[in-house]
C-alpha cells in the first residue's frame, strides 16, 4: 500500500481523505497529524457554540471511530514542523519521522492578531478554535464587558455569541460600513439597526493602536485618542493562511501555499487544500469552494482523470438569530452594471441584483433570503435574464414563509440546496429514492448536505418530505431514535415506558410497535437496562436481552473462551483468597494470569463449561470484569500504613465497591480512593474520585482514562465518610435516570454540564430522594456466581457443551 | 452412488428454552442449536463467519437471527447469510424432529 500522510486534521482535509476513501478504500494507508486534540470537528458551529445553540460533542463530524474504522492512523495534539521533500518525510514536533509517497498539506489558517502594543496580554484572543471558544466562555463567567475588533462576519458572530453570554459588548471597526465586503450601504445599515436592537454597541470607523491593562486587558485605545474599557477582546480582523511548514520546506508560498489548477504546490507529490492554499491569486475562507477542491485532489492522488479546480464564486449568509442575509458576487455598480433593486423598508426587506450584459453578477438579499438559491444557481450558471421581468426575479415565488410543496416542486434539479457542501436537489431526491432514506440524518450521511453550517437544513427536511409523499412523518425525520426497529427517542422510550406501566422487554416491543419484533443488539440492552432502572427492584431482569459478557458472567475472548475476575474489594486480598485463585489456575491450566488495571486478579482463556466449578471452587464474587455496572474502587494504602496518608481510604474503597457492586448502571463506572492528593490511586481519570483532605473528602466526577481520555472536575467537598457515601448514591443514581444506556458519566457530565449536576445534587431533599431509590435498587441484586452454581437450569442454559462422539 | 446420511440426535425439544443457543460437538464439529420464541429450531455451524471467526451459540437471538457475540453481524438462521452492511456466509445443518428428539443431519 503506498503512504499518503495528511498535516492539519480539519474541515478541507479530513473531506478530502473521505473523498479518497469513496475512490479508492484500499489504496493508501493514511496518516494524519493534527495540532488541535480534538478529532475533526466542525468549526463552523463554533458560532454556535457561543450562542448557546449547541455543545461541543454535537460537532465532531468524524468521532474517533471513524478514524479507527478506516485504518488511519491520527496524531492529535501534534503538529509537523518539517517535511523532508528529498527523504519524503515528515517530521512532528515530538520528533516522530513519518514517510509519505504522498503528502497533503491541509493547515488551514489562523486568526490575524493586529500587530500593536499589548496584543499578547491575558483576555486577547482570535476565534477559530474550540480553545478559543472556552476562553471566551469562561470569561463570560468572570468578566462583564467584551470588545470585539472587527465588524465582518465572524466579528459579529462573535458578537451575538458574547451577549447570549450575558456580557456587553462593543464591537469596533474600522469601516463607516459593517460587513463591507459583502453588503452594500442600504444593508448594511439595515443590519447596523437590528443588532443595535439586540443589544450590540458599534464603534465605526476607529482603528485601534494600544490594548491598555497590566497582566490583563483592561481596555483599548484608538488612534484618535478615544479609549473604551475591556475584560475580554476577540479579534476578528481577518485570517492568514497557515503556511510556515511549507515555506520552510521550500514549497514556493504567495498569501497562501501556491497550489495550480490540481492542487498541486511546486514540489512533487505535496498537495494542498483548503484555506492554506492559494488558487489563482484567491485563497477561500468558506468551506464550499474549499470541498470543490477537496474532490478535485481525491481524484488526482487516487490516478482518476480530474476536472481542473477552476477557482467559485462563494455565497456568504451571516448565522446570527433574527439576522436573514445573504451575498455574493460583485456588490458595487461600476458603470458597466445595471441593477434591479427592491427595498421595502417596513417589512426590513431589501433585495439588490447586479447584473451585466443581462446576467447576473452580484445578488445582496436582506430580510428574506428564500429565493437566495435561485438566484445564486443563475448566477453561477450565467443564465441569460433578458427574457425575464424584474418582478419575477425579484418575487418569491409564494409569500408565506416556509418552503411548500409546490416550491419543491418546482425547483429544478440542479438547483444547489446545500451551499458548503454542493449538493443538488437532484442528488438529494436520487439518494432519498435510490437508498430508502427516510431521516434527515440519513440524507446528510449519504449526501453530506445539512453537514456544514445547517442552514440548509430546513430545505432539505421539505425535499424530504415532498420526495416521500404520504410516507413522511415529520416529526420521526427529525430526532435520532435508539435503533433501527423504533422511531422513538431515549427520552420517548422511558416515557412510554412508565406512562404505560410497561414491564417486560417484550411488552415494550409489541406495545410501542417495534418493527422487528424480538429487537436488536442495540435496543434490547437498553430496553432492559431502562425498565429495571424504572421498576427498580419490582422487574425481573431479561438474561437474554443482555449481551454476552453480562449474559454469561464473563469476558468472552476472541478465541471463544472466557476469563475470570473475583472481586478484591479496594484491591485488597487474603493469603487464603490468593491460594485459591492459585489451586484453581494450577487445577485448570488457566493460560494467563495477570494483574488487571483495577486491581485484581484475571484468569484469562478458560472453556465455557469450566466456569460454573471454577467459580465453585474460587469461592469469591464476581468482580463483575465485564458489566455494565462498577467495575471497581481502585484505592491507595492510605493513613493505615502511609506516611503521607491523610485519610483512611482503603476502608472507604471497600465500603463503596461493597455498596454499589452489581448495580446497573448506562455503562461501566470506575472509582478511585486516594488518601491524599499525590492521588496514587489515579482518582482523576475515575468516573468518580475521592482524594483525601485534611479534614475531609474531595470528589471529582467525569474522569476518563480510556479512549477520551478527560480529568475529572471537582464536583464538591465533603467533611465525613458517610458524607462521601450520601453525595455517591446521589450522584450514581442520577446518571442511572438521567444518561442515555451506553453514554459514560465524562459524556453524561458534558451534555449535562457539571454546573447543573451540582445544582441538582445541592438540595438534601433531591439527594435523599435520588438515595432511597438507589436503595431500593441495591435489594434486587444477588450473587451471581453463586446463584449459576446452585441452579441447573443456569448451567443447562448457559455453561454445558454437549459433546457426541458419533458411532458410539 | 451410495450417499451416507448420518442423523445424530443433539437434545431434546421439550429441554431447549426459546432465544438461547446450545453448543454442540458432534466429534469435531462444533455446532450451535438455536430454538426461536416461534419454537422452531435450527443448527449452525459454530463460527461467526468474520474473519477473525468467534461462536456464535452465545449470540443474541432476536426472530430468525443471531446477531455474532464478538463482532455484531446480523446472520439468518434460515439460511446462515449474513445481514447487510456485512456480507458472508454460516453453513446451515438441517433438522429433524421425532417424538421430542432433535436430530442434526450431517
Ligand atoms: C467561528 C467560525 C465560523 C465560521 N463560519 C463559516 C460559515 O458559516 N460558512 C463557511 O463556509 N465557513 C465558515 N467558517 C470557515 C470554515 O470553518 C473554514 O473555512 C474551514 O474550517 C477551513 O478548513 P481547513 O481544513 O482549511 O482548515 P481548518 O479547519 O482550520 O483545519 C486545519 C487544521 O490543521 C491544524 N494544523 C495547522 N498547522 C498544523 C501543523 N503544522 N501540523 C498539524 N496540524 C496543523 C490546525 O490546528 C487545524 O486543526 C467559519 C470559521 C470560524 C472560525
Ligand atoms: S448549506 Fe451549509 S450545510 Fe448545507
Amino acid at each position: 500500500m503506498k503512504k499518503l500522510v495528511m498535516i492539519g486534521n480539519g474541515m478541507a482535509g479530513v473531506r478530502t481523505i473521505e473523498e479518497i476513501l469513496k475512490l479508492v478504500p484500499e489504496k493508501f494507508e493514511i496518516t494524519i497529524f493534527g495540532e488541535e486534540p480534538h478529532p475533526n470537528y466542525n468549526r463552523i458551529k463554533l458560532s454556535n457554540i457561543l450562542q448557546g445553540d449547541t455543545s461541543f460533542d454535537e460537532i465532531i463530524i468524524n468521532p474517533l471511530d471513524w478514524y479507527r474504522e478506516n485504518n488511519i492512523q491520527l496524531y492529535t495534539g501534534e503538529s509537523v514542523v518539517k517535511i523532508d521533500a528529498k527523504a519524503k518525510r515528515v517530521i512532528s514536533d515530538q520528533g516522530r519521522e513519518v514517510e509519505y509517497d504522498e503528502l497533503i498539506i491541509a493547515t488551514g489558517s489562523k486568526s490575524f492578531i493586529l500587530p500593536i502594543a499589548g496584543a499578547d496580554k491575558q483576555g486577547v484572543t482570535g476565534f477559530r478554535d474550540i480553545h478559543d471558544c472556552e476562553m471566551m466562555i469562561k470569561s463570560s463567567k468572570e468578566y462583564k464587558k467584551a470588545v470585539v475588533i472587527g465588524g465582518g462576519l465572524l466579528g459579529l458572530e462573535a458578537a451575538r455569541g458574547l451577549l447570549n453570554l450575558g456580557m456587553k459588548v462593543d464591537v469596533v471597526h474600522l469601516m463607516p460600513v459593517l460587513m463591507e465586503r459583502q453588503l452594500d450601504h442600504i444593508a448594511a445599515s439595515m443590519l447596523k439597526a437590528e443588532l443595535e436592537a439586540q443589544g450590540m454597541n458599534f464603534l465605526m470607523e476607529k482603528e485601534t493602536v494600544e490594548i491598555l491593562g497590566d497582566e490583563r486587558v483592561t481596555g483599548l485605545r484608538f488612534k484618535d485618542g478615544f479609549e473604551v474599557e475591556a475584560d475580554l477582546i476577540v479579534m476578528a480582523i481577518g485570517i492568514k493562511s497557515n503556511t510556515e511548514v511549507a515555506k520552510n520546506s521550500g514549497i514556493y508560498v504567495n498569501r497562501g501555499i501556491v497550489v495550480n489548477d490540481f492542487m498541486e504546490t511546486s514540489v512533487p507529490h505535496i498537495y494542498a487544500v483548503g484555506e492554506c492554499a492559494e488558487h489563482r491569486e484567491i485563497v477561500y475562507g468558506l468551506v464550499a469552494p474549499l470541498y470543490e477542491q477537496g474532490k478535485v485532489l481525491a481524484n488526482r492522488i487516487s490516478g482518476f482523470e480530474a476536472e481542473p479546480y477552476k477557482g467559485s464564486v462563494t455565497g456568504t449568509q451571516l448565522k446570527v438569530a433574527g439576522v436573514d442575509l445573504f451575498s455574493a458576487g460583485e456588490i458595487f455598480e461600476d458603470g458597466t452594471t445595471k441593477s434591479i433593486m427592491a427595498y421595502n423598508e417596513y417589512d426590513g426587506n431589501y433585495k439588490r441584483i447586479l447584473t451585466r450584459d443581462n446576467r447576473i453578477v452580484g445578488i445582496v438579499l436582506y430580510g428574506d433570503t428564500k429565493d437566495s438559491t435561485k438566484l445564486f444557481r443563475m448566477l453561477t450558471k450565467q443564465e441569460d435574464i433578458s427574457g425575464m421581468t424584474s418582478v419575477s426575479i425579484l418575487q418569491s415565488e409564494c409569500s408565506a414563509s416556509g418552503t411548500s410543496s409546490d416550491d419543491i416542486a418546482s425547483m429544478p434539479n440542479d438547483e444547489l440546496v446545500c451551499g458548503c457542501n454542493g449538493v443538488t436537489k437532484g442528488a438529494i431526491v436520487e439518494a432519498i429514492k435510490t437508498q430508502g432514506l427516510t431521516t434527515l440524518d440519513q440524507v446528510s450521511h449519504c449526501t453530506n448536505a445539512g453537514r456544514s453550517c445547517g442552514r440548509c437544513k430546513p430545505l432539505v427536511s421539505s425535499i424530504l418530505a415532498h420526495t416521500l409523499g404520504d410516507q413522511f412523518d415529520v416529526y420521526a425525520a427529525q430526532k435520532t431514535s435508539i435503533c433501527g426497529c423504533t422511531t422513538l427517542s431515549r427520552e420517548e422510550l422511558v416515557e412510554e415506558i412508565k406512562a404505560k406501566g410497561l414491564t417486560s422487554v417484550k411488552e415494550v416491543m409489541n406495545v410501542l410497535g417495534w418493527n422487528n419484533e424480538e429487537g436488536c443488539t442495540k435496543c434490547r440492552p437498553a430496553i432492559n437496562y431502562y425498565l429495571g432502572m424504572i421498576h427498580m427492584d419490582e422487574y425481573k431482569d431479561d438474561r437474554d436481552s443482555r449481551l454476552v459478557n453480562e449474559k454469561m458472567h464473563a469476558n468472552i475472548q476472541k478465541d471463544g473462551t472466557y476469563s475470570v475476575v473475583p472481586r478484591m474489594y479496594g484491591g485488597v486480598t487474603t493469603p487464603q483468597d490468593l491460594i485459591k485463585i492459585a489451586k484453581v489456575a494450577e487445577k485448570y491450566n488457566v493460560p494467563l494470569v495477570k494483574l488487571t488495571g483495577g486491581q485484581r486478579i484475571g484468569l484469562f482463556g478458560i472453556k465455557k463449561e469450566d466456569l460454573p466449578n471454577i467459580w465453585e471452587e474460587l469461592n469469591m464474587p464476581s468482580g463483575y470484569a465485564y458489566g455494565k455496572t462498577l467495575r471497581t474502587v481502585k484505592t491507595c494504602v492510605g493513613a493505615q500504613f502511609c506516611r503521607y496518608g491523610t485519610q483512611d481510604s482503603m476502608a472507604l474503597g471497600i465500603e463503596l465497591e461493597k455498596k454499589f457492586e452489581r448495580l446497573d448502571t448506562p455503562n461501566k463506572v470506575k472509582m478511585g480512593v486516594s488518601a491524599c492528593p499525590r492521588n496514587c490511586s489515579e482518582a482523576g481519570i475515575k468516573d468518580i474520585g475521592f482524594v483525601g483532605i485534611d479534614g475531609g473528602w474531595e470528589i471529582y466526577v467525569g474522569g476518563n482514562g480510556g479512549v477520551d481520555l478527560r480529568a475529572g472536575d471537582l464536583f464538591c467537598t465533603v467533611k465525613s465518610q458517610e458524607e462521601v457515601m450520601e453525595m455517591t448514591g446521589a450522584y450514581l443514581q442520577y446518571y442511572r435516570e438521567t444518561a442515555n444506556y451506553l453514554e459514560r458519566t465524562s459524556k453524561w457530565l458534558e451534555r449535562l454540564g457539571l454546573e447543573h449536576i451540582q445544582g441538582v445534587m445541592a438540595n438534601e431533599e433531591t439527594r435523599k430522594a435520588l438515595n432511597e431509590r438507589m436503595d431500593k435498587t441495591l435489594k434486587k441484586y444477588i450473587e451471581p456466581w453463586d446463584e449459576a452454581i446452585h441452579s441447573e437450569e443456569i448451567q443447562e442454559k448457559y455453561y454445558t457443551k454437549h459433546t457426541i462422539k458419533v458411532g458410539e | 452412488m451410495l450417499q451416507t446420511i448420518t442423523r445424530i440426535p443433539v437434545a431434546n425439544y421439550s429441554n431447549l428454552k426459546a432465544r438461547a443457543g446450545y453448543s454442540i460437538k458432534i466429534d469435531d464439529k462444533e455446532i450451535a442449536l438455536f430454538k426461536t420464541t416461534n419454537g422452531i429450531v435450527y443448527a449452525l455451524e459454530n463460527r461467526s463467519p468474520h474473519p477473525k471467526g468467534g461462536v456464535l451459540s452465545e449470540g443474541l437471538v432476536s426472530g430468525d437471527y443471531v446477531f455474532c457475540p464478538v463482532y455484531d453481524w446480523k446472520i439468518s438462521l434460515k439460511d446462515g447469510l449474513v445481514q447487510a452492511p456485512d456480507t458472508g456466509y454460516v453453513k446451515t445443518f438441517n433438522i429433524e424432529i421425532e417424538k421430542d428428539i432433535i436430530f442434526v443431519v450431517l
